[in-house]
C-alpha cells in the first residue's frame, strides 16, 4: 500500500463502502505510484477545486475511488475525446486524462493522436506496461518484439503482429503539443524524473498553455507472471531499449497560442427573418409545381424564386429538391408547393404546374401532371413521344429570349416571365419580382438584364399565346 | 418573424434559442447542413463548434461536454449514427443529457443519402449496448426541426437523459417557412450532479459502471422507473380523425404524404384520419388506442415495417384492429396515390 497523498479522499468508499484506504492495483504495480505523484501535485497546485480526472478503461477504470477532485468515467479508449469535450465546455479549468497502452495505443489511439494535434488544453497521462492489464495480459500495441502474453503465446512476432508502437516519437511529429516526455517508475531515481515531468504537464495546464503528454513506463508484475523486482527490472532493462526515456519537446516557455477573436453578436442579428408578413388565411387553392432540367439551367433557383416569394406573403411554402434515380444522370428537379393551409407531402407527385428544361424530365413528368394542368417547356426541347392531352401545352423560347438578351443562362428567369403572363403563381407580380430581385443579392448587377428577361417573356406569351 | 429556411439549418435556430453552448460533429451527408449552421453561428455566440475526427470521437466529447452540465448536441446519419451508439449507451447509463439529431438516410451499410426511416428501431429501442432508452422525438415539419430540437433539450435535461430528434432526409433538405422562436432560453443549473471543476461540484462523479450485479441491477430498476414516468411527456397530433373509418399514421416526413392522402380520400368521400406520434418513445400509446378504437389502421412508413411493428405493440390488444402497411425504402418515397390505393384496398377488405 502506498503511503497517502494529499489530492487522495481519506477513504476510498467508491471501492466498496468501507473505510478502506488499500487501492484495487497489485502488488509491484507502477499505477499506485503514478497515482501518489499526480494527487501530490494536485495538492501542492491547490488545484482540487479545479481539475476534473478523466478515468479510461483499463487498470485505471477506477481512479475515480482515489482522487479527490471533479471525476468522469470514460469508455474504453475514449477519455482524450471525453477531455476534449470537458476542456472546451469548461475554458480555463485542469482537466486530466489518464490512459493506458490498450486504451490509448489501440482502441483509443486516433482520439488521442488527434486530440493532441488540436493541441487540446489537458494533459494526457499514458501509461505503458507493454502488456493489457486489466483484461488479463493480452498483446498491447507496446507489447516487445517476442514477448509472450497470452495472444502472443509464442512471443510477439514483428512479421505478424509489427512493432511496437512509440507514441512519444508518433506524437512528437505533431505541431501543436506544448510538452512530450517519457518516463519510468521502475526505480527511486526515475520516479524523481517522472515526479518533474508530471508536475510540469500539470502546471502547464494550470497556466492554460496548451497539450501536454507524458508517457510513463510501469511495471506489471501480475501480468508478465513474474516477481516485482524482477517486473522493474523488465521495465528498465527491457522497455528502454524500445522506448528510451527523455524529453522529446517542451516548449512551455513559448507564449501560448491564441484563437483568433470572433465578433459576438446578438441572436437577432443571426438569425433573421426574411419576412414580417402574417400567415395568409385568404382563400387560396394550394398550388403545386414541379421544376425540371439539367443541372446547372438553374432550375432548383426557379423554383426558390417562387417559394421565396409564397414566404415573403405569408404563404405556407415548401421546396424540396429531387430524390431518387432522375437525380442522376445529370437531371434535378424540385417540387414547390404553395398553400394557405398546412402542406402535406413537400414531394409533388402530381403538379399542377410542370416547367421542363430537359427532354429527359419533360417526358418523364408530363404524363404526372394534374388533369387540367399546365405545362411549359423550352420550344428547343424535340418532343418524340406523346403529350397529355387533358392539360395545356406551351411550347415556349425561354433559351431564345434569354440568349438574345446575353444571358444563355437566364432562360429559367425567361420561364419565370412565362409563369407570371399567364397568372400561374397565385403570387402578387411585385413580390414574385421582389424574389427574384433578392436571389440576386450577390450579384446585383444582374437584376436589370433579369427583370428585362421576365418582361420580354411576358411580352412574348401576351403576344404569340395570350392574344 | 418568418424566416425560409432549410430543415437542417432549423435544427441550429432551435439549438440557439434552447441555450445549447457546445456542438462536436463530422460531416455526413445529409446531415452536414446542421453542422454547417453551427460552425458559422456558435462561434458568434461564444459557444463551442469542434469538428471531431470521427463520430465515436463526437459522441465521447458530447459525453465530456455534457459531463459538465453544458447544453450538448451533436447531428450525424445512418452509418455515423450507428458508430454513436455505444456513445448513447453510455449517456443513457451515466444519466447524462444530450440532444442527437439523426437526419436518416437509406441504409443498411452505406446505402445512399436518399430519405429513409430504417434507423426506428435503433433511435427507438436502443441501438446500443444495455437496458436503455432514449428519448425520441419526431418532427415533420421545419418549424419542427427548430421547435423539437428545443423540446429535446427540455426534455433531456428534465430526465437527464440523452434525447433523438429522429429526422430524415426529406426534412433535412427540404425548405420552409419557419416561425423564429420569440425567446433565447437560459440553460439550467446542474450543480447538483455535473463535474464543473468547481468545489461545489468536487464530489460529484459520472459514470456508468456498478461492479457489483447488485448494484447494477438496482441502477437498471432505477432506469426503468425513469423512462416509465416520461408516460406524461407523450406527444402526438390527429388530423380529421373524429369521424374517421380509417386511420393512416406515420411520424416525419411519412406523416405528410400520410396527410396528403387523407386529403385525397376525402375528396373521394372516403372519411380517413392522420394519427401522428411527436414521441416515439416515450410512445402515445393511450392516443393511438383512442383514435384508432374500432377503426382500421393504415402504416405509412419508409422502412421494412419497424414503425409497424411499433403500432402492433401499442395497440389495445382486446380489441384488435387490422393493420396495414404501405412502405418504400433505398431512399424512394411513398407517393400520395399509392396510399390512398391501399387505403381504398383496406377499407374494402373484409372485417374479420
Amino acid at each position: 500500500m502506498i503511503k497517502k497523498a494529499e489530492g487522495f479522499y481519506e477513504y476510498f468508499q467508491r471501492k466498496d463502502g468501507s473505510k478502506t484506504k488499500a487501492t484495487h492495483y497489485c502488488a509491484g504495480c507502477g499505477h499506485g505510484i503514478i497515482h501518489k505523484l499526480i494527487a501530490e501535485a494536485l495538492a501542492d497546485f491547490n488545484l482540487q477545486d479545479d481539475t476534473i480526472f478523466v478515468s479510461p478503461v483499463g487498470c485505471g477504470a477506477f481512479c475515480y475511488y482515489y482522487f479527490d477532485c471533479g471525476n468522469v468515467a470514460a469508455p474504453h479508449g475514449r477519455a482524450s475525446a471525453v477531455a476534449t469535450g470537458l476542456s472546451r465546455a469548461l475554458p480555463g479549468k485542469v482537466v486530466i486524462s489518464y490512459q493506458g497502452d490498450g486504451d490509448l495505443g489501440a482502441i483509443g489511439f486516433n482520439n488521442a493522436f488527434q486530440a493532441a494535434n488540436r493541441g487540446e488544453k489537458f494533459v494526457c497521462f499514458f501509461v505503458n506496461n507493454a502488456i493489457y492489464g486489466m483484461t488479463g495480459g493480452q498483446m498491447a500495441p507496446t507489447t516487445l518484439p517476442g514477448q509472450k502474453t497470452v495472444t502472443s503465446p509464442m512471443g510477439r512476432d514483428v512479421a505478424t503482429d509489427g512493432f511496437p508502437l512509440k507514441v512519444c516519437e508518433v506524437f512528437n511529429q505533431l505541431e501543436a503539443p506544448v510538452f512530450i516526455e517519457r518516463v519510468s517508475v521502475a526505480d527511486t531515481k526515475r520516479i524523481m524524473k517522472a515526479k518533474k515531468a508530471i508536475r510540469k504537464a500539470i502546471k502547464i495546464q494550470q497556466e492554460g498553455r496548451g497539450y501536454a503528454f507524458v508517457e510513463i513506463l510501469s511495471p506489471c508484475p501480475t501480468n508478465m507472471k513474474i516477481g516485482a523486482v524482477e517486473a522493474a527490472q523488465f521495465t528498465i532493462n527491457a522497455m528502454e531499449a524500445t522506448f528510451p526515456l527523455g524529453n522529446f519537446r517542451d516548449r512551455s516557455a513559448e507564449p501560448p497560442l491564441v484563437a483568433n477573436k470572433i465578433p459576438q453578436k446578438e441572436l437577432s442579428e443571426l438569425i433573421v427573418g426574411s419576412s414580417t408578413a402574417e400567415a395568409d388565411t385568404s382563400n387560396f387553392t394550394a398550388k403545386e409545381f414541379k421544376f425540371c432540367g439539367f443541372g446547372g439551367q438553374g432550375i432548383l433557383s426557379l423554383g426558390l424564386v417562387l417559394a421565396n416569394a409564397g414566404n415573403s406573403a405569408g404563404k405556407n411554402v415548401s421546396w424540396f429538391p429531387s430524390y431518387g434515380p432522375e437525380q442522376r444522370g445529370g437531371t434535378a428537379s424540385c417540387s414547390v408547393v404553395l398553400a394557405n393551409q398546412e402542406i402535406g407531402s413537400p414531394s409533388v407527385d402530381k403538379p399542377d404546374v410542370l416547367v421542363a428544361m430537359n427532354q429527359p424530365s419533360l417526358e418523364k413528368f408530363a404524363p404526372t401532371v394534374k388533369k387540367g394542368g399546365v405545362i411549359i417547356y423550352d420550344e428547343q426541347i424535340p418532343v418524340e413521344f406523346d403529350l397529355p392531352k387533358d392539360v395545356s401545352v406551351y411550347a415556349f423560347p425561354a433559351a431564345k429570349i434569354a440568349t438574345s438578351k446575353g444571358v444563355p443562362k437566364a432562360a429559367n428567369t425567361a420561364l419565370l416571365g412565362s409563369l407570371l403572363a399567364l397568372d400561374l403563381i397565385g403570387l402578387p407580380e411585385e413580390v414574385v419580382l421582389a424574389a427574384l430581385a433578392d436571389s440576386f443579392a450577390k450579384k446585383p448587377a444582374l437584376v436589370a438584364k433579369n427583370m428585362e428577361i421576365v418582361e420580354t417573356a411576358k411580352a412574348w406569351m401576351k403576344d404569340n399565346i395570350l392574344s | 418573424m418568418r424566416k425560409f429556411i432549410k430543415g437542417n439549418e432549423a435544427v441550429i435556430v432551435g439549438a440557439l434559442y434552447a441555450g445549447c453552448e457546445t456542438y462536436f460533429g463530422y460531416p455526413i451527408t445529409p446531415a452536414s447542413e446542421i453542422a454547417h449552421s453551427a460552425a458559422l453561428l456558435f462561434p458568434q455566440r461564444g459557444k463551442v463548434f469542434l469538428q471531431a475526427e470521427c463520430e465515436t470521437g463526437a459522441i465521447n466529447m458530447i459525453y465530456g461536454s455534457a459531463s459538465s452540465g453544458k447544453m450538448s448536441m451533436t447531428a450525424s446519419s445512418g452509418p455515423g449514427m450507428s458508430l454513436m451508439c455505444e456513445g448513447i449507451s453510455y449517456l443513457a447509463g451515466a444519466q447524462l443529457p444530450a440532444v442527437i439529431v439523426n437526419v436518416q438516410r437509406a441504409g443498411p451499410g452505406l446505402g445512399n443519402i436518399g430519405p429513409e426511416q430504417g434507423d426506428y428501431n435503433q433511435a427507438v429501442k436502443g441501438g446500443g449496448h444495455g437496458n436503455y432508452k432514449a428519448i425520441v422525438l419526431a418532427p415533420s415539419s421545419v418549424q419542427e426541426m427548430c421547435d423539437l430540437t428545443i423540446k429535446a433539450f427540455e426534455l433531456a435535461y428534465k430526465y437527464r437523459n440523452p434525447a433523438i430528434v429522429l429526422t430524415d432526409a426529406v426534412l433535412g433538405q427540404v425548405m420552409e417557412s419557419l416561425d423564429i422562436p420569440d425567446k433565447e432560453l437560459t440553460p439550467p443549473t446542474v450543480s447538483d450532479w455535473a463535474v464543473q471543476a468547481s468545489k461545489e461540484t468536487r464530489n460529484n462523479l459520472i459514470c456508468s459502471i456498478y461492479l457489483q450485479n447488485d448494484l447494477q441491477e438496482k441502477h437498471n430498476w432505477l432506469l426503468d422507473a425513469k423512462y416509465a414516468s416520461m408516460d406524461v411527456d407523450t406527444a402526438s397530433k390527429n388530423y380529421l380523425t373524429d369521424d374517421a373509418e380509417i386511420i393512416l399514421t406515420g411520424y416525419g416526413s411519412s406523416a405528410r404524404i400520410a396527410r396528403s392522402a387523407v386529403d385525397a380520400l376525402r375528396a373521394e368521400g372516403i372519411k380517413a384520419g392522420l394519427f401522428r406520434p411527436i414521441t416515439l418513445f416515450p410512445f402515445p400509446e393511450k392516443e393511438l388506442q383512442k383514435v384508432s378504437k374500432g377503426k382500421k389502421i393504415l402504416v405509412v412508413e419508409l422502412s421494412n415495417g419497424q414503425y409497424r411493428d411499433d403500432v402492433i405493440l401499442h395497440l389495445d390488444r382486446k380489441n384488435y384492429v387490422p393493420v396495414e402497411l404501405v412502405n418504400r425504402m433505398g431512399g424512394m418515397l411513398v407517393t400520395t396515390e399509392a396510399v390512398v390505393t391501399a387505403a381504398k384496398k383496406l377499407m374494402e377488405a373484409d372485417n374479420d
